[in-house]
């Protein structure tokens, strides 16, 4: 093994290619605008469970959200960006620190709305290996239900933790939405139906991100979040955006408690003047990728990946 | 002691965890869109080669076990202790027990050099070389025209371990053996 030659054959750069053409066709027929945002900024991410790259006195980006966000406060209409993103820390078989996110943003969609929009884009970037793939609404109560037999909201954190011990085999201490994590990404992902778009919705109020807090129709106070699976693999993750600055900012500050870095004072500055309301998701381009290509390893559709780059 | 944390986990990476020394086999990074990070490793023991699954949190570190390979040749053995000579030509000798020699014992043969690992200067474990030749000590008599291809039969080897043999093999004969799947590779 060379490390100066690429990881990827040459056949999964023509797919990217071929990839990245119906993704811009697909938008310019929409007239959902391609932007550019800086993958230097000013602040980094807040996500505690996201660790930034720093780059001299700025930060790379982990996500292009906050900047594209901005463009939505100043009325610049439905969005799209293919970037690359930078996560500390992130690599295995299916991650690489450095990888291409395509995110977009619909003004004065619902998250249901874009689900559908997000199934539509999926079917026909897929097609070449999947023709006629079926979707899979979940709530993320029914996916536990039926994946893990577990009631979600009844179940208590003693018993949510003790179901993430024996799958962990090790006390991780975490807390119950770390628990959750571990039941999630060990029993239910791998178990969920093959050759399907699988959505989760409705996820815990505790893991709500940067997504509207509303009343399922249980009376749970439950987050307006989405994330489609397949084939085991989480492709994407979508919000109905938060657009209250007050309620931005406590959680900017409540996730950054006890670290040094600061919020994106420009953020809430944006969200001061107003960010219609809309709703946004971030598709990990890589991992469809492998899917078309039955690939296993994130090497096998990166030109050059980690350990070579 | 070296310590690891979870983003230098390997294959092939030889830990402590819960003061068991363990050898990483496989390491899946897994991490929800909006979660917490893990590191899924599959170990094996080195003392009873169980093989487990144990999952980490990002960022958590193992201390490195003080596990050493010594390439050493099998002597002798009192039936209590099986013992090894070092071919560093330093002439070591060290004694393994019947458990630490475990399924090597079938492919124990004298003058032949083999992997003697050494966990806080204790034999863990012994692995024998990818081929040994071993004689023939009982075996059915061959029939004749069977010469060219087909039929096994077992046959007893001087240590003891029975592999499947062509049918022209007759006692005495000495036979190379892959000590990794217990098969016949040819006469030797």
């Amino acid at each position: 093994m060379h490390l100066w030659s690429p990881s990827a054959p040459r056949t999964a750069l023509v797919a990217r290619q071929q990839l990245y053409r119906t993704i811009r066709e697909y938008f310019y027929a929409r007239t959902v605008l391609e932007v550019e945002t800086p993958l230097l900024a000013q602040a980094p991410v807040a996500d505690p469970n996201i660790t930034p790259i720093q780059a001299g006195q700025r930060w790379l980006h982990t996500s292009p959200e906050y900047a594209m966000k901005r463009l939505l406060c100043a009325g610049y209409g439905d969005i799209y960006q293919i970037c690359k993103v930078f996560r500390k820390g992130e690599a295995g078989k299916r991650h690489n620190p450095e990888f291409t996110m395509l995110e977009w943003y619909r003004v004065g969609w619902t998250h249901r709305q874009l689900m559908d929009e997000v199934a539509e884009l999926l079917q026909l970037l897929l097609a070449a290996r999947f023709s006629d793939l079926t979707c899979l609404h979940l709530s993320y109560a029914q996916a536990l239900a039926q994946y893990a037999q577990l009631n979600v909201h009844h179940c208590s954190d003693h018993d949510i933790a003790q179901r993430g011990q024996k799958l962990a085999n090790a006390d991780l201490a975490l807390d119950r939405d770390g628990w959750l994590d571990v039941i999630m990404s060990h029993q239910v992902e791998p178990a969920l139906p093959h050759n399907t778009l699988v959505f989760i919705d409705q996820f815990p109020a505790s893991q709500a991100a940067l997504a509207q807090l509303a009343n399922n129709e249980q009376g749970v106070l439950i987050a307006q979040r989405f994330e489609v699976f397949f084939n085991g693999m989480e492709l994407a993750n979508g919000y109905q955006e938060l657009t209250d600055a007050k309620q931005q900012l406590q959680r900017f500050q409540h996730e950054l408690q006890g670290t040094e870095r600061l919020h994106d004072a420009n953020l809430i500055a944006a969200l001061e003047q107003g960010l219609p309301e809309c709703a946004g998701v971030a598709l990990g381009l890589d991992r469809v990728l492998l899917q078309l290509l039955d690939a296993t390893h994130i090497a096998q559709v990166l030109s050059f990946a980690w350990p070579r780059a | 002691m070296a310590n690891y944390s979870s983003n230098e986990f390997k294959p092939g990476l030889r830990v402590m965890v819960d003061n068991e020394p363990c050898i990483m086999i496989d390491i899946e990074f897994v991490k929800p869109g909006k979660g917490q990070a893990f590191s899924r490793v599959k170990l094996r023991s080195i003392r009873t080669q169980r093989v487990w699954e144990r999952t980490f949190k990002s960022g958590e570190s193992l201390e490195s076990a003080d596990i050493v390979d010594r390439d050493m040749e099998y002597l002798y053995s009192d039936d209590e202790f099986w013992y090894f000579m070092a071919t560093d030509g330093t002439f070591e000798q060290l004694g393994a027990s019947r458990e630490a020699l475990g399924d090597t014992i079938k492919w124990l043969k004298e003058q032949v050099v083999y992997v003697v690992t050494l966990y806080n200067d204790a034999v863990v474990s012994v692995t024998a070389p990818n081929f040994v030749e071993l004689d023939v000590a009982e075996t059915d008599p061959g029939l004749k025209g069977d010469t060219a291809q087909g039929g096994t039969k077992p046959a007893t080897l001087s240590t003891g371990a029975v592999v499947r043999v062509p049918l022209f093999i007759v006692e005495g004969e000495t036979l190379k053996i892959d000590t990794r799947s217990g098969e016949y590779v040819s006469r030797a």
